[in-house]
């Protein structure tokens, strides 16, 4: 275990470097003049003319080449500071917290749901099969189909207009996060209960099991004892990539829920080319994607040890 | 593996609970929807939310015929020569911080404006001085009409000393509004609570917060819900609908903001007169006005609106004239070949047109120019990028077509905007480009010192309408913004220069 931290923890340190270095080349390489793209973002499109980008420019010193502005960024990195935004002037941490912060709680909430849902249906269908599971496979087909928008529109006007339980868009309460969250854990589960379904019934016509239920256990027993356990593995394995996915952002939903989250608030800082905040977000992101690996390691390990020990 | 799921459920919703505490109530607080984030603090960055919830003021304010009025300033007063304007500040004003408005705050925070890019910079100021507690003075190199306008924009709003860090970043909104910043999470909420100090008058709703819903769906369906008390920028197709709601009024408001498709002088195929007028003629301004705009009455060949009626001219069309457009180019030369496309001397009649996706209608737009000039024979790529390759555009010349939306309005005064667009004849980042009109030029050069009402009407007819005939900016139709507001609001007024919601002079009518 102490082996694999460690080794996690080089890796972490390389993602990072290697992320934000990237991020950083990318970005510069991108065509147009920066300045007018940042001046752009903070005084908006009635505002943005040369005066504005000359500000700009001379301001952040946009003339004194690449390589200064990437040393400059990452001696403050060492010292853990990951600058200003270019456009706000507020510091990146502060805006990165805001951002993924929501995120979490959005992916966190969306995974879970997307779990109760998808878990019991999963093993539902595997163990009726027939009719049932060709109807759920059909109503997942579909659901996967429909663009999570479409999805968080018909959510909308189900639960926010016709039954009035919960406000429409905007972020602040609980209740804010409930529709985005439905939204996300439908689509998610449209998937994820489909390979739940192929676990179990590989378990269920697994010899095992077969034991299990002619030794006299009944079927719940049979389940919960042999059953989940071992379906278990590739299932977390498969979530833990969706939370990843998440966590990285669902535009589409944060932008229709009003939802403040990174995948908004980096669609946009790269519009605008804001540097600090993009690098900051890439940074953050690579970190949070070693370390949910690394979750999804040691969960998986926890389920099922025999692999021998964790490396 | 269960035990572990439902821990981590108990986790996430721990988790998820801790962060969002009590605020204002869903009762005592008027909601607003609009489409527009801000980014920061400062004003003079986008900060138009500031202005608009009336936590910042300005020296001067504009009613909805663009008349200046008093605001921090009671009242000012030009020096003859024109070059020193004083203005005497209101008594009693206090900042949000307890602290008094007086003139040193307010010179301060001008001069800290003025070094930020803004409307200031486009002034002939050459300095901002304390005269005594009440007056202050500006200074300018030159007479220059338009700076009331200027004190009445966002970019010179007035913020306390100690909104300032020692190297003059705004820390923290404290201006003399009727509303106090409650509670700001940028890019998208702004909750403002009721100043009970304020010097005007004061507010009678506790509450007001602001947020950013960027798509237009997501608004139609906070005005179904109730849940936004006022929601702007409605989608014009959702109107109709909207309109049949029992508890919402739609009110539907002029903007100074005009469609246009700016030109490239220089560009060998828009030199001509000739050329421009057949383009102009080939757009069905009416078909784009009803159908993306949603409004038929606002297609217009003018720049400028009527109720900015010294630069508005009578007669002029709005009509598609395809014959006639074609027979302009036919008589410069071009021929239309086995395509359809017109040609002169093997070279096709092809534009290549740069729009920006900030504003959804313009891409829907630009789809239909393409089409609609197709019609006579002329090729239009369109590129869709960000707002800032206009300015640039113009700046490097590459720029051949543009289709933009201007606003003329963002302060009272278009004059100002309109020096800065047509003022010279390499023209401005917004305006004209390459269009070389000495004596129009000097003439709105020199209208900024023009006092009497009556000549100044005659020359700016006489611009608006050289602008009209020779078509530097090709205008297509003015803006027209619906807002959706639940019954049980009462007093909102619709502020077209989109300076205030007047939230002071709402009142809860349940």
């Amino acid at each position: 275990m102490t082996q694999l931290l460690f080794k996690r923890l080089l890796q972490l340190l390389g993602v990072a470097w290697g992320v934000s270095t990237l991020t950083f080349l990318l970005m510069r390489s991108l065509p147009g003049d920066m300045a007018y793209r940042i001046a752009a973002g903070r005084y908006g499109m009635d505002a943005v003319d040369t005066t504005s980008a000359d500000l700009v420019r001379a301001e952040l010193g946009l003339d004194q080449g690449p390589f200064r502005a990437y040393l400059q960024w990452f001696s403050d990195l060492l010292t853990g500071n990951l600058g200003n935004s270019l456009v706000s002037g507020m510091p990146v941490v502060d805006e990165l917290w805001h951002m993924l912060s929501h995120s979490f709680y959005l992916a966190m909430a969306g995974v879970v749901l997307s779990m109760l849902i998808a878990v019991p249906l999963g093993v539902a269908t595997a163990w009726w099969g027939g009719w049932f599971d060709r109807l759920m496979l059909t109503l997942s087909t579909l659901m996967r189909a429909l663009p999570v928008f479409v999805t968080g529109l018909l959510v909308i006007i189900l639960f926010a207009l016709e039954l009035q339980w919960f406000p429409v868009a905007g972020f602040g309460s609980v209740s804010h996060l409930v529709l985005p969250a439905i939204a996300l854990g439908l689509s998610l589960a449209a998937v994820s209960n489909r390979v739940v379904h192929n676990e179990a019934r590989k378990v269920m016509q697994s010899p095992f099991f077969e034991f299990a239920r002619t030794k006299g256990l009944s079927n719940w027993q049979v389940l919960y004892r042999h059953g989940v356990r071992n379906l278990a593995v590739p299932v977390v394995a498969f979530m833990g990539i969706q939370l990843i996915m998440l966590v990285e952002g669902v535009v589409m939903i944060e932008s229709l829920f009003s939802w403040p989250g990174v995948g908004h608030g980096l669609a946009h800082a790269i519009f605008a080319r804001d540097i600090p905040v993009i690098q900051g977000a890439a940074l953050m992101m690579g970190i949070l994607f070693v370390l949910l690996n690394t979750a999804v390691d040691i969960a998986c390990y926890c389920l099922d040890p025999r692999g021998g020990r964790l490396q | 593996m269960l035990k572990v799921i439902s821990v981590l459920g108990v986790a996430g919703t721990l988790l998820l609970s801790a962060p969002l505490l009590a605020e204002p109530t869903k009762e005592n607080t008027l909601t607003i929807k609009g489409q527009f984030e801000f980014a920061s603090l400062d004003p003079t960055r986008r900060g138009y939310v500031f202005q608009r919830m009336q936590v910042l003021e300005t020296l001067v304010n504009v009613d909805s015929q663009g008349n200046l009025t008093p605001g921090l300033a009671s009242k000012w007063e030009v020096s003859e020569d024109g070059k020193a304007w004083t203005f005497t500040l209101q008594p009693d004003v206090k900042f949000h911080d307890g602290s008094s408005l007086d003139a040193a705050a307010v010179v301060n925070s001008l001069n800290i404006a003025r070094a930020k890019p803004g409307l200031m910079q486009g002034a002939p100021i050459t300095g901002i001085e304390v005269l005594d507690p009440q007056r202050i003075q500006v200074n300018l190199a030159n007479p220059y009409s338009p700076l009331g306008a200027i004190m009445a924009n966002y970019s010179t709003a007035i913020l306390a000393p100690k909104a300032f860090d020692a190297d003059a970043n705004v820390v923290s909104v404290i201006g003399t509004g009727p509303f106090t910043a409650y509670e700001i999470a940028m890019p998208h909420k702004l909750v403002v609570e009721r100043f009970a100090d304020y010097w005007g008058k004061k507010a009678s709703i506790e509450y007001a917060s602001y947020l950013t819903g960027h798509r237009a769906e997501s608004r139609v369906l906070q005005v179904r819900s109730g849940e936004g008390d006022i929601v702007f920028g409605l989608d014009a197709a959702s109107v109709p609908a909207l309109r049949m709601l029992p508890q919402v009024n739609i009110l539907r408001s002029d903007l100074p903001r005009v469609l246009s498709i700016k030109l490239n002088l220089a560009h060998p195929m828009l030199a001509s007169k000739l050329s421009r007028e057949a383009l102009s003629l080939a757009i069905n301004r009416q078909g784009i006005a009803s159908a993306v705009l949603r409004s038929p009455e606002s297609a217009t060949a003018q720049l400028l609106p009527s109720y900015m009626s010294d630069w508005h001219i009578g007669d002029t069309s709005a009509e598609q004239d395809l014959k006639r457009a074609e027979s302009l180019l036919l008589s410069e030369g071009w021929q239309k070949n086995s395509d359809g496309w017109m040609e002169k001397a093997g070279q096709p009649f092809e534009l290549t047109l740069i729009t920006y996706a900030d504003r959804p209608e313009l891409v829907t737009v630009a789809t239909a120019l393409q089409d609609q000039w197709k019609r006579i024979g002329v090729k239009l790529n369109v590129n869709v990028t960000n707002s800032s390759a206009i300015p640039s555009g113009h700046q490097d010349g590459s720029l051949e077509v543009a289709l933009i939306a201007r606003n003329y309005g963002t302060i009272a005064d278009p004059l100002g905007v309109l020096i800065k667009d047509f003022g010279n004849s390499s023209g401005g980042d917004w305006g004209s480009m390459n269009w070389s009109k000495p004596a129009i030029q000097a003439s709105l050069g020199q209208l900024v010192q023009q006092n009497d009402t009556a000549k100044y009407r005659q020359q700016a007819q006489q611009i608006a309408k050289a602008i009209y005939e020779d078509k530097p900016l090709i205008a297509i139709a003015h803006y027209v913004q619906h807002t959706a507001v639940q019954k049980e609001v009462e007093g909102f007024r619709f502020d077209p220069y989109e300076r205030s919601y007047y939230l002071n002079e709402i009142k809860w009518n349940r």
